[in-house]
């Protein structure tokens, strides 16, 4: 009980504060995180939506695959992102490892296939029900891309959230491929292992109510904005 | 088709770099040292100086002994701090690294429940305490992880004539602070580093219960790494960080740091 308590004043006078050291973790965490659902977005949504209106061989397995690597476990995908980046892989010559990017990259790769999978059962709904509609408008299917997407924001920004969600909780890749240094590739998460392992529990334990705080944040603004863009709807 | 795509790739990173770390400056190594030399804070005493000093920024990637070998053989550190006198100079052998130095020590201790059911604190010798441990079954939480700490634990297993099998026997595969946290949480002994051990906030019933047997010294060496096989490396700036562990500046900076009072590491280079 002791230990609740701490973590909450510890979380607290953290936040009151506004340590210059804890600012730049916190600032790093929503630089990488945001970076990562941001071009995982970009590439994502309309992956998705091509997804669900394109019929392929192959595309039943595609889907089921996009499916699986939502659980795809971060510990793997920064092993895989070090094995590239590292100066014996493929990609060493950049001398990324270690660095935000390298963080951005992994997370990237946790980010997409949520933010695909989910775009591509919605945009696939949609178009269900629809196509009649779009297509005596005689849209072609690059065409109907936009449109879909536009029709399907409000649900998509809840996809785009969970997408935000993942990375902002994940630790397993940030850590391998960022090494957690200090001042250069420590996160929210990271630095809550660090201080796990020191055994200052209510210190790991307040920044964990920081990082919530920080997510709940963004939420909050996600829903603003939507609450607003569908009360001018009327 | 394969190596477009890796050609795409990295015109995308490089792109994506330059976006995000256009600030940063150049005159910085990557150190891949033990979790032992961050978790008690020795860095962020004895680095200021040396930055000071050199206007060379480091980094440190704290991990195991065994994963921090595996990063410098790899090309992913310019320099190395760890503890596992043998592994390095099997290192330096293999041609992974062309010098190794000693920098300073410190101990290892045995760590316990209050009670001590194995009643190890008046065993004559570490060996013996051990010997104690399995003979009560007692459970023994070791950090199973090829780190400096864990194939230390492994000779002292060996020392005592025991090949430690069994339930009492928990292997964790976790760095020091963790296996601490499970050892206090299931009231196992537990060999640690007395700096981890110092600078640990949650012993809860654990107590220090053996320690001072020549057998439990723990030595921590500075590697220079091989430009040969990995000339890309910032040697010149790594060379400055080696020497100056090792100069009088370097040593003396290890010496004054202090954790609750206490010194944790002894500075013990030759030169």
């Amino acid at each position: 009980m002791t230990d609740d308590a701490n973590a909450f004043q510890t979380a607290l006078s953290l936040i009151l504060g506004l340590d210059p050291d804890l600012l730049g973790i916190v600032a790093l965490s929503l630089r990488v995180s945001l970076s990562a659902v941001l071009i995982a977005t970009l590439i994502g949504l309309p992956l998705g939506a091509a997804l669900a209106l394109w019929k392929f061989p192959g595309r039943g397995s595609l889907i089921v695959v996009l499916n699986a690597f939502m659980g795809l476990p971060p510990v793997v995908a920064g092993l895989t992102v070090y094995l590239l980046l590292s100066r014996a892989g493929p990609l060493g010559e950049l001398g990324l490892l270690f660095t935000p990017t390298a963080m951005v990259v992994a997370q990237v790769i946790l980010v997409l296939p949520i933010i695909a999978a989910l775009a591509r059962q919605q945009i696939e709904e949609l178009h269900g029900d629809y196509h009649e509609q779009l297509r005596s408008m005689g849209l072609s299917k690059q065409r109907m891309i936009p449109t879909l997407l536009w029709d399907a924001r409000f649900g998509l920004m809840t996809v785009i959230l969970a997408g935000f969600g993942r990375a902002s909780a994940e630790v397993g890749a940030v850590m391998i491929v960022g090494g957690n240094i200090e001042g250069v590739t420590r996160v929210m998460t990271t630095a809550i292992v660090l201080e796990t392992s020191k055994g200052d529990l209510p210190l790991a334990l307040g920044l964990g109510i920081l990082l919530l705080g920080l997510v709940a944040l963004v939420n909050a603004a996600a829903y603003l904005i939507g609450e607003s863009a569908r009360g001018r709807l009327g | 088709m394969h190596k477009t795509g890796l050609i795409l790739a990295a015109a995308g990173l490089a792109g994506l770099s330059m976006a995000t770390q256009a600030q940063e400056g150049e005159r910085f190594i990557i150190l891949a040292s033990t979790t032992s030399t961050e978790n008690s804070g020795l860095f962020d005493a004895i680095l200021p100086p040396f930055t000071e000093a050199t206007d060379i920024e480091v980094r440190v990637v704290a991990v195991g002994t065994g994963q921090a070998f595996e990063i410098a053989r790899r090309g992913d550190a310019d320099s190395l701090l760890v503890h596992d006198t043998e592994g390095e100079k099997r290192f330096v052998d293999a041609g992974y690294a062309t010098e190794r130095a000693d920098v300073m020590y410190n101990d290892f201790v045995v760590i316990g429940p209050g009670e001590d059911p194995a009643n190890i604190g008046d065993a004559d010798t570490v060996a013996d305490a051990f010997g104690r441990i399995a003979e009560a079954v007692a459970p023994f939480a070791s950090r199973g992880d090829d780190s400096g700490t864990h194939r230390a634990e492994q000779r002292l297993w060996e020392a005592a004539g025991v090949a430690p099998d069994g339930g009492w026997y928990r292997e964790l595969g976790s760095g020091m602070g963790p296996t601490l946290n499970t050892a206090a949480g299931m009231d196992a002994y537990v060999l640690a580093d007395r700096a981890s051990w110092v600078a640990f906030e949650n012993p809860q019933a654990l107590e220090l219960l053996f320690e001072g047997d020549e057998a439990l010294f723990n030595q921590y060496g500075s590697l220079l790494l091989s430009a040969e096989r990995h000339p890309h490396l910032k040697h010149d700036l790594a060379e400055q960080w080696h020497q100056w562990l090792l100069s009088h500046d370097g040593q003396q900076a290890i010496a004054d740091f202090e954790v609750k009072g206490q010194q944790l590491f002894f500075p013990n280079a030759t030169k």
